[in-house]
């Protein structure tokens, strides 16, 4: 096995573990994530499993004295782990791109070297997966961007993204459910609610789930 | 109940925390300095995650609704109630009527005032806590306002017979010879610390690093020579925690705090430890902020001196309350 083909796992302080599959960053690996965080759920002085893009964090009720013992459990687990599929709702939510918040609609054409109507398309197309939930409250991280859309996240992150905002970071794409700061590029916006506190479960979607965006206008 | 005079800046009710909503994207919130509420509620004899007020920023006035016992954490502040002067790290007692204001804050950052009974804002999603990016917990989801009237539970009685005070956490938990007027917290590596050559290393743990004036509850901004690591890192988002200390492209570090996202990218080079999170939330804006590298164990070890600590109080509160009953 060469360095790439081990999962990484890392301390977060004392107070949570950081384990990051090998692999490409694709809906299989991303099953697997879904059966690990089931599985170290139930282990003993872990708080809370939190799956995000392929990897997963776990946060500890107690600190383990010894962390290496997690760390075995986690490869030996993760080695065991099957595809975990789930039969999530589909939703469709109509996107206005460019304009005022998503301002970055521009630059991501200009980096990617394509053109306005192209990046539109091309963001709109797939059938994209919720992958997790993280960042800020009810926000979807989703799998399947197409990559020649990639754009590398912000120099300095902005202190004030807008709520609702469409944005691309690195290979990855989603939605933010409130304002708040992003290292992110906005290129469009959508006025769906994702998060309410007072629902039973607080987050409208959950990973399993998927989008398709539509295009409703694009702002040149 | 009491009623806000006076609140400037971001102050607001919080708890311990929210631990158990990360999975639906929902930091913890949370009293920036645990330790400081921790002590104030011991004080009071309330439950140690009974709500208290946060307070970054003077003067902050209130009033009495009725007679009630008190205390101001945290931070050194100059405070009085009804024109007599309180000191921080003490049970106080306030009658009827009485106004409590903090003048000012001449040490550290974050006042913390506790109330006997605790503040009875609704428990939202586990907690007491203001969630600021999700404008829920807390009053109203929001920072207070001249104006606002909070609810408290009812009294503990055994805290409303006299004042006493406790060494306050800055004191007896000092590290020995620690340079003068910087804090130095200690720092865990993280993921991607061998990402960074050892010039980067040696930077980050020799630089001094100025607290800028965009910290905040999110994260501590700050200044100083550009780490950077080898070469460019994007990584897939993954779970993060306060203390994080992420560096993102243009190589000046940010602590994650309280109010953070529950995900990143950004390279990791170290985590401050659970331990010494409150000092990082009581050092001031502008002041200078140091790494010192500790091994898991120690910052383990760390974590108990702070329970000791805590445990000692506790011990002082409850034999000051049966010395009271034997008069």
């Amino acid at each position: 096995m060469t360095a790439s083909d081990r999962p990484r796992i890392s301390l977060l302080g004392t107070t949570a573990i950081l384990f990051e599959a090998p692999g490409p960053f694709d809906l299989p690996h991303q099953r697997r994530i879904w059966t690990l965080a089931t599985t170290a759920s139930k282990w003993p002085g872990i708080r809370e499993a939190i799956p995000l893009i392929t990897n997963l964090m776990l946060t500890f009720e107690t600190p383990p004295r010894d962390p290496s013992t997690l760390m075995a459990a986690l490869n030996d687990a993760w080695n065991e782990a099957q595809e975990l599929t789930i039969g999530g709702r589909e939703i469709r939510l109509p996107v206005t791109y460019g304009g005022e918040i998503g301002a970055s609609l521009q630059a991501v054409a200009n980096h990617c070297g394509m053109s306005i109507d192209d990046v539109v398309s091309i963001h709109a197309a797939p059938l994209y997966t919720v992958f997790a939930l993280g960042s800020h409250p009810g926000y979807c991280y989703l799998g399947g961007m197409d990559p020649r859309i990639s754009m590398p996240r912000r120099q300095t992150p902005l202190q004030r993204s807008a709520g609702g905002s469409v944005s691309i970071g690195g290979s990855q794409t989603g939605v933010s459910a409130s304002p708040g700061p992003s290292g992110w590029h906005a290129i469009g916006h959508t006025s769906w609610i994702f998060f309410d506190p007072c629902w039973t479960t607080p987050a409208a979607l959950a990973p399993g789930d998927t989008i398709r965006f539509e295009i409703e206008r694009v702002i040149r | 109940m009491i009623e806000i005079l006076s609140a400037l800046g971001p102050t607001s009710v919080q708890d311990l925390g929210r631990f158990e909503q990360y999975r639906f994207g929902v930091g913890t919130s949370g009293a920036m300095d645990d330790v400081a509420l921790r002590a104030g509620n011991i004080l009071l004899g309330n439950d140690e995650n009974a709500a208290g007020i946060e307070i970054p920023v003077t003067p902050f006035k209130l009033r009495f609704g009725r007679d009630r016992a008190f205390a101001l954490t945290g931070a050194e502040v100059e405070a009085d109630v009804g024109g007599r002067a309180i000191p921080p790290w003490w049970r106080s007692r306030a009658h009827t009527g009485e106004i409590l204001t903090i003048k000012a804050m001449s040490r550290g950052a974050r006042s913390y005032l506790t109330l006997s009974g605790g503040i009875d804002v609704p428990v939202v999603l586990g907690s007491r806590s203001t969630q600021f990016r999700g404008e829920f917990g807390g009053f109203e989801g929001r920072p207070l306002q001249t104006g606002d009237v909070l609810p408290c539970a009812a009294p503990n009685p055994s805290a409303e017979t006299s004042d006493l005070g406790v060494g306050p956490a800055d004191l007896v938990l000092a590290r020995p010879n620690m340079p003068a007027g910087d804090t130095t917290v200690r720092v865990i590596i993280a993921g991607e610390y061998d990402a960074f050559d050892s010039t980067a290393q040696k930077l980050f743990w020799r630089s001094g690093w100025k607290i800028t004036p965009q910290s905040n509850r999110y994260g501590y901004r700050l200044q100083g020579p550009a780490v950077n690591p080898v070469s460019p890192i994007e990584k897939r988002s993954h779970g993060i925690v306060a203390g994080v200390i992420q560096i993102p492209p243009n190589g000046q570090p940010i602590i994650q705090m309280r109010d953070a996202q529950t995900s990143g990218g950004y390279p990791k080079i170290a985590t401050v430890i659970k331990a010494d999170m409150w000092r990082v939330a009581q050092a001031r804006l502008g002041s200078t902020l140091r790494f010192e590298q500790t091994a898991y164990a120690d910052a383990l070890a760390a974590e108990d001196e702070v329970s000791v600590y805590l445990d000692r109080l506790r011990a002082d509160v409850r034999l000051f309350a049966e010395l009271q009953g034997c008069r």
